[in-house]
């Protein structure tokens, strides 16, 4: 079996269950194709040994019959996971050389389950961006090209290391976490799948906290059947976490039946923007077209609070990082700066946080400071905790009117080059979670479904969203939606 | 609402984080375009609408009032950048 680093989870549990590969060979062949990919730098900390170790271990366990579909898969890890003995800090200044004494309840499910760690993966300082420009590490670089032009291109953010490792076969599948659309944008960039589960489907213990009401993690893959595997080995209750769900877990992979006659879809008529690329709502069409033909039945629905979701988020989100990245202190871990004579414990705090944390980080932990300051606190914060229980009001009228789930375009564009967004404003960056915030500000499931290429060869993709708690039920939407299009389309090695 | 460079000046105290004097003028600017952006949320009519404070209804778990972990007082100071004698250091604090 040759490259065996180009595999779906699927394939090569498949594979390792007949005893035709070892989880020792699809390690090595990933660890040679990250070693053959530094340009596109989506691995910041390598750690081969644990790899070895563990796909050892796999390969013991699935000889004694006892093995997990994810037993002996090689995946990647966010840098916002919590891994232990193994740097975690977030793509940030301020935990450089955190290593921490604990793991993250998502990190070590995949663990137990036999899932081998291959590294951390680049991302957005604190998962904030959404190109991967922000990070500590230098930028992520799509794997993809604009044909022959050599333009490096954003893989998107703020999972962008784990979207480029996936899409150019170093791992078969990599851990994601999605705040305001941090998977599924960057999935639908690099034309894998990407899904974020309902809030409390994973525990987000042991994961760096960037705002806590709306952080979820989720799997990204190659395929869509790959995401129920790895989802289903990634949730599930976790007491470390009040927010997680006690609620069972079902077999997603089973309810991939490929069947959705009769089922309603909805066509949000706000997500209708000005200015939005032909070629995507050309895309949108053709989604609900596949839909259709597959014997769902496509209905017109409005959110009538759409336009007011991106400004709710850049309120309620950077107001719960600057409540959550107060930790940063240079007392307990991470950065301290170097102090001057004199300086006390104030300058250490404001010596530190200017040194450790990046621009716009700084920048959101400031507005966040803003909107939650004394006189600004119900102008500001509580008016956006309102629109945000009218959004959500939006997508509970639909679903109690019938709606199974919804169709809509997953990013406004293709993946845009590195340092095109350099001079735009701050706002221009934050349109790219269009289509995706309002997912998050209502704790739904939503997934990324790579529907096509553009005129220039780039994936672009199309979200659903389902109802909570059913990310069965999406999945299976996704599956139908993936089997239509067809999407079998890889980037050309470059790198 | 636009911010004035002594408004960015408190926030960026509040939020301790240092910022140079000739910076505070391009910082006011770029706080003020966010601002300006969260204003759109002036539109929508929030009448008797209660601010979410829960995504999803559950009730949070309750749990006995017990210690379930703890005696590890290397562990939790292995990452400080200043531990002295099983406690953490900082800058001296009271004159």
């Amino acid at each position: 079996m040759s490259e065996l680093n180009r595999l779906t989870i699927a394939a090569a549990r498949d594979a390792l269950r007949k005893g035709e590969v070892t989880s020792a060979e699809l390690t090595e062949a990933c660890l040679a194709a990250i070693e053959g990919a530094g340009a596109l730098n989506a691995f910041v900390h390598k750690t081969p040994e644990i790899a070895r170790e563990r796909a050892a271990a796999a390969d013991q366990r699935i000889k004694s019959g006892d093995a997990p579909a994810m037993c002996g898969i090689p995946v990647g890890i966010k840098d916002l996971f919590c891994t232990r003995g193994v740097p975690s800090q977030a793509a940030s200044n301020i935990l450089k050389n955190f290593r921490p004494e604990y793991e993250s309840t998502v990190s070590q499910q995949l663990a137990d389950a036999g899932a081998v760690m291959l590294g951390k993966l680049n991302m957005d300082e604190f998962a904030m961006g959404s190109s991967n420009e922000t990070s500590c590490y230098g930028n992520a670089v799509n794997p993809w090209r604009r044909g022959n032009d050599d333009t490096a291109l954003t893989p998107g953010g703020s999972s962008g290391g784990s979207a480029a490792a996936v899409a150019a076969d170093l791992c078969l599948g990599a851990t994601g976490t999605d705040t305001g659309g941090s998977i599924r944008q960057p999935a639908a960039f690099t034309g894998i799948t990407g899904i974020k589960p309902t809030y409390g489907r994973c525990s987000r213990w042991g994961i760096v906290a960037f705002a806590s009401s709306l952080d979820q993690a989720g799997p990204m893959t190659k395929d869509v059947r790959d995401a129920a595997i790895m989802l289903q080995a990634m949730c599930g209750h976790d007491p470390k976490d009040s927010t997680s769900a006690d609620l069972a877990v079902p077999d997603f992979e089973a309810m991939l039946t490929g069947d959705i006659r009769g089922k309603k879809i909805g066509i949000p008529r706000e997500y209708r923007m000005d200015g939005m690329p032909e070629e995507i709502e050309a895309l949108w069409h053709k989604g609900a077209e596949m839909l259709r033909d597959a014997g769902a039945e496509i209905v017109d629905i409005s959110l009538p609070h759409t336009k007011y979701a991106l400004p709710a988020y850049y309120v309620v989100a950077p107001a719960e990082a600057s409540s959550n990245l107060a930790r940063y202190d240079g007392v307990r871990y991470g950065h301290r700066a170097r102090l001057a004579q004199g300086d006390g414990i104030t300058e250490m705090y404001e010596k530190t946080r200017a040194e450790g944390f990046g621009h716009e980080v700084q920048r959101r932990v400031m507005i966040g400071t803003y909107v939650l300051s004394a006189g600004f606190y119900d102008a500001y914060y509580n008016r956006a905790r309102k629109v945000r229980a009218l959004i959500k009001r939006d997508f509970e009228t639909v679903f109690a009117d019938g709606i199974d789930a919804i169709l809509t375009p997953a990013t406004p564009s293709a993946a845009f080059g590195l340092g095109e967004m350099a001079d735009a404003d701050p706002v221009a960056m934050y349109l790219n979670d269009v289509f995706t915030v309002t997912v998050n500000l209502a704790g739904l499931p939503g997934v990324a479904v790579p529907t096509g290429l553009d005129r220039q060869g780039l994936p672009l993709g199309l979200q659903l969203i389902g109802r909570p708690w059913e990310e069965g039920d999406l999945l299976n939407h996704a599956y139908v939606l993936e089997r239509a299009a067809g999407f079998v389309s890889k980037p050309s090695k470059w790198w | 609402m636009s911010i004035d460079t002594d408004t960015a000046r408190k926030v960026a105290h509040l939020a301790r984080i240092a910022v140079k004097e000739e910076d505070l003028p391009a910082l006011a600017g770029e706080l003020s375009a966010v601002l300006a952006f969260m204003e759109q949320l002036n539109e929508v009519d929030v009448e008797g609408v209660e601010p979410m404070t829960s995504v999803t209804p559950m009730r949070l778990k309750r749990r006995k009032d017990v210690v379930t972990d703890g005696n590890m007082p290397e562990k939790i100071l292995s990452n400080a950048p200043d531990a002295r004698e099983g406690f953490f250091a900082v800058p001296k604090v009271v004159e």
